[in-house]
């Protein structure tokens, strides 16, 4: 299979996955907490082709709601990383010297932690809520923008164009503003689209653990958690599909950082 | 040992940070729910949160020394016995998940390697893709359903020992080798049948990191100029891709090992849930959700303490493989 088809199919799932984001709530065929009492743990069928969970609600249409949920944990977090990581990540790195000690050390210490640990630390903490999970996952993500924007930002920091512009009289900040940090981005956006995929993991892990998302919510974490009472007893559709919209997402996010990566980057092609 | 030193000094200001930071009152928190003023003003006293941060530094630092990591609310037990009775359930889990992941994912990262483009290389890569997506407690799940309620042939997934059988004295705490030092076959087998579905998710998950690195890292030193010699000189197959190719393509493995133990320690806590394990992750998941702080706490201290163990381990390690990497540096 080509390269570029991988790219291509995993771009048209991304996009599937964003519309279904934005417009889950009117394409769901049920409302998702409308619970039947009449009707629970049935297994798939015509009319609830994911099945109903224990209270009768429709496991496709809280499939097909969750996944704003999930985007946007996992959206949120990682805008939050991009935008604190690359600025920490490009001082290190265009003025080096205490700044790039100090970064490079808080960096270090958030990595000495097993990361989804520290992050039901940091949970623990802060408080049980989505807000605090979404706080989480952006500090552990932190040292990976860090890292990469500081080493993006050092190779360009002598560059021609940053001479040049140096003897035009621009000032620092607005050279690294202005002519080193565009050029960062690339790399900068290939790692985001392979962190988005663990960021959703990682939040969906959170919640399967009882952290951040509550009860009658549709997430895919916990609704997995919900299934999972079920599984000993055969009911698998309640677990299989979150699971797997879970798991797809994940999927499409890495082959698209993968695919982006091969453009940005052809030298490091697997 | 110093490059160590660092790390601890932040993992200990972060931790710190962490019980700090507690919205409200830190001392009302530690106390409980169910605690009066007057304990309250114990705790606050025992924390030393009347008086300055840095001092309140020193007085927490002191007290981990001391082995003082507080009190669990829910047992009333220090939090340091509660850690360390569930501590050897939790190892024996991961330990056992990484040693399997090595076990399959290193002979195929070669073998990806060794063949580029065959059927081999393709499982391999088709693997490394889908393992990094899979959610772990995901995996488990399936495992359970697949081979307890569809196949039977894996014990039920609650603990690490049918209610049936009385847990093995304890020496190690590791069930399986505490069982075979009191002779006890029957025991051993029971404890092996709960480890299985468990440590295989475990292993699934770690595979794929491994796997890749591996094979990344024998391509490289397949097309090196010591490789090519060797092949000049006659030598044999075996030899060249042994001695001369693994050998040195081992290194970036055990690097990624330690990144890939610190995910697994992540892991851990999702497959302990899902397997009703009482390792320390459960008792962390129960204590988050019974806003229990210092066994929190105490529980991810704990597991960064461990992590720069191991990393320490195979700093070592690798100064002892690679004549080139100083113990000094």
């Amino acid at each position: 299979m080509s390269e570029n088809l991988v790219t291509v199919v995993s771009f048209s799932l991304f996009l599937f996955i964003v519309f279904l984001g934005l417009f889950g709530e009117f394409l769901a065929p049920y409302d998702p907490l409308a619970t039947a009492a009449s009707n629970t743990l049935r297994p798939p069928s015509w009319t609830h082709p994911f099945g109903t969970d224990n209270l009768g609600r429709d496991v496709l249409s809280r499939v097909i709601v969750a996944t704003r949920l999930d985007l946007s944990i996992a959206l949120s977090a990682v805008a939050l990383s991009f935008v604190i990581g690359s600025a920490l990540g490009s001082v290190a790195g265009f003025w080096g010297g205490w700044w790039d000690r100090i970064i490079g050390r808080f960096s270090d210490t958030i990595m000495a932690f097993p990361l989804f640990v520290l992050a039901m630390g940091i949970v623990a903490a802060l408080g049980n809520t989505v807000e605090n999970i979404v706080y989480a996952t952006a500090i552990i993500n932190l040292p990976f923008y860090i890292r990469v924007s500081r080493a993006e930002t050092s190779v360009r920091r002598e560059a021609g164009y940053v001479a040049a512009a140096r003897l035009c009289g621009i000032s620092e900040i607005r050279i690294l503003a202005t002519q080193v940090f565009p050029n960062t981005l690339p790399p900068m956006m290939v790692q985001i689209s392979l962190n988005m995929g663990w960021a959703i993991l990682n939040a969906a892990g959170l919640s399967f653990i009882g952290l951040g998302v509550r009860a009658p919510d549709a997430e895919w974490g916990i609704m997995v958690a919900e299934g999972a009472t079920y599984i000993v007893s055969g009911e698998w559709w309640l677990a299989l599909f979150p699971g797997a919209a879970l798991m797809i997402a994940v999927f499409c996010f890495n082959l698209l950082g993968d695919g982006l990566r091969d453009l940005v980057d052809p030298q490091r092609r697997t | 040992m110093l490059q160590a030193v660092p790390s601890i000094f932040g993992v200990i200001v972060i931790s710190f940070v962490l019980t700090r930071a507690l919205p409200g009152d830190p001392a009302v928190y530690f106390a409980g729910a169910m605690a009066d003023k007057e304990s309250i003003e114990q705790v606050r006293q025992a924390l030393g949160l009347d008086r300055s941060w840095v001092e309140q530094f020193f007085i927490y630092v002191g007290n981990l020394a001391q082995g003082d990591w507080g009190q669990s609310l829910k047992t009333g037990q220090p939090v340091t016995e509660e850690l360390l009775k569930r501590l050897p359930a939790s190892l024996e889990l991961t330990f056992i998940g990484l040693g399997l992941a090595v076990l399959a994912a290193v002979p195929l990262g070669i073998l990806a390697a060794t063949n580029p483009g065959s059927w081999v290389d393709h499982i391999c890569r088709l693997l490394v893709t889908a393992g990094v997506s899979l959610p772990t407690f995901f995996t488990g799940l399936f495992l359970i359903y697949i081979f307890y309620y569809l196949l039977g042939w894996s014990p039920s997934p609650l603990g690490r020992l049918n209610i049936l059988y009385l847990s093995p004295s304890h020496v190690t705490g590791f069930y399986i080798i505490d069982s075979l030092i009191a002779g006890d076959l029957e025991i051993f087998l029971g404890a092996l049948a709960q480890l299985i579905l468990p440590t295989i998710t475990l292993g699934l998950f770690a595979l794929a990191p491994i796997a890749r690195m591996t094979r990344g890292a024998m391509l490289g030193a397949l097309s090196s100029d010591y490789v090519r010699t060797a092949r000049a000189n006659g030598l044999s197959k075996s030899m060249i891709l042994l001695t001369y190719a693994f050998r040195n393509a081992s290194l970036p493995v055990l690097t990624t090992l330690g990144m890939v133990f610190s995910f697994l320690l992540g892991a851990n806590v999702l497959v302990e849930k899902v397997f009703s394990w009482p390792g320390i992750g459960s008792f962390a998941i129960e204590a988050l959700i019974a806003s229990d702080y210092a066994a929190v706490q105490g529980f991810v201290l704990s597991m960064a303490l461990l992590f720069i163990t191991v990393n320490l381990t195979i700093d070592v390690i690798l100064a002892i493989t690679d004549p080139r990497v100083g113990l000094e540096e």
